[in-house]
């Protein structure tokens, strides 16, 4: 690197270009401060021994980790939260994939028009599809309820399910699917035993995404929820007269959680390639 | 992430297609399509007929008539013209920072992260797993007026005492930018991961010093990145009414804060419907202007 002539750069020198030469690390390092301070402060909080309104700490305690549902109607929301992920995410990404295979797979007229319905959704304020969507429900004289919810979850979770498992099979070698019809697998076959298993990370990112997506949504959920509870609600609702701790648990054990899966998923999809 | 990078990416053509015609790709298409027409294309036509009616004289509250009144777009516009440019400003002001702080990020995940980029891109998203509503609340400790953030900047000379971030529009667009930022992150990353580094050093060997190599060719290769990231950011900014309500004060209200009181608290729906239907048009005008401005139209 230096060659001897070189005059020793001196120490403030040195510090200089050594910042200069990793300020982009150090400008993503505060980034990545930016993006978790406000993780950090739910999880801190969720050991504040606040009782109602947790704004100031208090004091720490296990106890509302020990007992999650100690307030009430939080874990009533959470379950309705759960049992809405589920089904939608199920639905979305059954109806998703199919749409996914579709554009990937086939060539069909209406493509254009299929591509802008499924890309629509995704540039539209959720505030418009919410309003929108209740906006039919009274025309209708349909009452929200639990599945009014689900409806529109399953609506907006598609296009994000139909983009994700569209860019693993676009990402797919060919070649592979060849290889197993020139080894005489038939058409059905080669889905079942080649394309299927290579699609199912995506398809399995897809349902994820949906489920977070479904889990955490607010505003969609708030239009065409009626007096049926979930998390967010809760949370929103309860923000004016203070939170309480047991929403920073939940919503802490949900990052943990999710955290796992993801990592989890890397770790097995890294094992697989390897072997 | 894969969605982000198909959504940046758009429809990439399809390498392997499945000759012969059949009837499959109808089959497959027909329910997830049905789904979405008749709980994403019908309501925007139920909020269309909505936004026309009017309530008759002496009917019960949320009773309405169609009466094809379009003076209601009129009257919704005129009562909440502040709203309405707020959004779009707190919006485009949102986008700007999320900008400025994603881009350096994704940078240095794409060429500087060596073996630790799978972990700093899952890092990027996982503070998605919380709840965006308790993130938006601890944002109120944050900056809270005896919080960490306020009381550092007050040490400083030339700052007034009364100086506060809490229920300024300051803090709503800080909300909005961290809430959409992994949107702005994700698109980034996928375009600038795309650069083949060799193209960099050819630049630097034709003497581009860093900065032309950054404006001359970095830039240009990632600008899909940032048409996606910067759409993927502004139109939920732009609908939001969550950080306005929780980070603002009255003042700070954004249309969709109108949005929703009209629906709920007004139960004027009419109003209501007229207003999401002039923000989802403006919207896409806008989106459309864009696209074809920054010339890459594979996003649809």
């Amino acid at each position: 690197m230096t060659t001897i002539n070189a005059p020793m750069p001196s120490l403030s020198h040195r510090a200089s270009r050594w910042f200069s030469r990793n300020l982009i690390r150090i400008y993503a390092a505060l980034a990545f401060i930016y993006l978790f301070i406000p993780v950090a402060y739910t999880f801190a909080f969720s050991f504040n021994n606040a009782g109602k309104s947790n704004l100031v700490w208090q004091g720490f305690t296990l106890e509302n980790w020990k007992n999650p549902c100690g307030a009430p109607q939080v874990c009533e929301a959470v379950g309705n939260s759960l049992k809405i992920g589920v089904i939608s995410t199920l639905l979305a990404t059954i109806l998703g994939t199919m749409i996914a295979f579709a554009l990937g797979r086939y060539k069909f007229k209406g493509r254009t028009s299929t591509n802008l319905l499924i890309f629509l959704p995704m540039a539209t304020p959720e505030v418009v599809l919410g309003a929108s969507l209740l906006a039919m429900f009274l025309n209708l004289r349909v009452n929200p309820s639990f599945w009014t919810i689900v409806i529109s979850h399953v609506m907006f979770c598609i296009s994000f399910v139909v983009v994700t498992v569209k860019a693993r099979i676009a990402s797919l070698d060919p070649r592979l699917e060849q290889a197993a019809m020139d080894l005489y697998a038939n058409e059905k076959e080669t889905f079942r035993y080649v394309t299927l298993p290579l699609v199912m990370p995506g398809i399995a990112g897809a349902a994820l995404l949906a489920f977070s997506l479904s889990f955490d949504d607010f505003i969609i959920t708030n239009f065409n929820s009626g007096t049926v509870s979930t998390f967010p609600k809760f949370v929103y609702v309860s923000a004016a007269r203070g939170i309480p701790a047991q929403a920073n648990v939940i919503g802490s054990a949900m990052f943990f959680i999710a955290l796992i899966i993801v990592i989890v998923g890397q770790v097995v999809s890294r094992k697989r390639k390897k072997a | 992430m894969a969605f982000l990078h198909a959504v940046s990416s758009g429809t990439s053509a399809t390498k392997s297609v499945l000759k012969g015609k059949s009837l499959t790709p109808y089959l497959l298409l027909a329910p997830g399509l049905i789904w979405l027409v008749t709980f994403f294309i019908i309501p925007i036509f139920s909020l269309a007929s909505t936004s026309t009616m009017v309530r008759p004289e002496g009917a019960q509250v949320g009773v309405y008539e169609q009466k094809l009144r379009f003076a209601n777009y009129v009257d919704a516009f005129v009562a909440n013209q502040d709203q309405y440019l707020r959004s779009f400003f707190y919006a485009a002001l949102a986008t700007l920072l999320a900008l400025a702080i994603a881009y350096p990020l994704a940078y240095a995940i794409a060429f500087k992260s060596g073996k630790y980029r799978n972990i700093l891109l899952v890092l990027v998203i996982a503070p998605f797993f919380t709840s965006f509503l308790l993130r938006t609340i601890a944002w109120t400790q944050i900056l809270a007026d005896s919080g960490p953030v306020v009381s550092a900047i007050k040490v400083l000379p030339f700052i007034d005492e009364l100086f506060r971030i809490n229920n300024t529009s300051t803090a709503v667009v800080i909300g909005l930018a961290y809430n959409f930022l992994p949107f702005m992150t994700l698109p980034l990353y996928a375009s600038l991961e795309r650069i083949d580094p060799r193209t960099l050093e050819a630049a630097g060997d034709l003497y581009a010093n860093g900065l032309t190599t950054f404006r001359k060719v970095t830039l240009p290769l990632s600008m899909p990145g940032v048409v996606a990231g910067t759409l993927l950011t502004f139109i939920p900014a732009a609908g939001d009414y969550v950080n306005a309500a929780i980070l603002g004060n009255p003042n700070t209200k954004m249309i969709g804060n109108v949005i929703e009181s009209r629906f709920f608290a007004v139960v004027d729906y009419p109003t209501a419907a007229a207003l999401s239907f002039t923000l989802m048009a403006t919207i896409l005008i806008l989106v459309t202007l864009y696209i074809r401005k920054s010339g890459t139209d594979e996003l649809v």
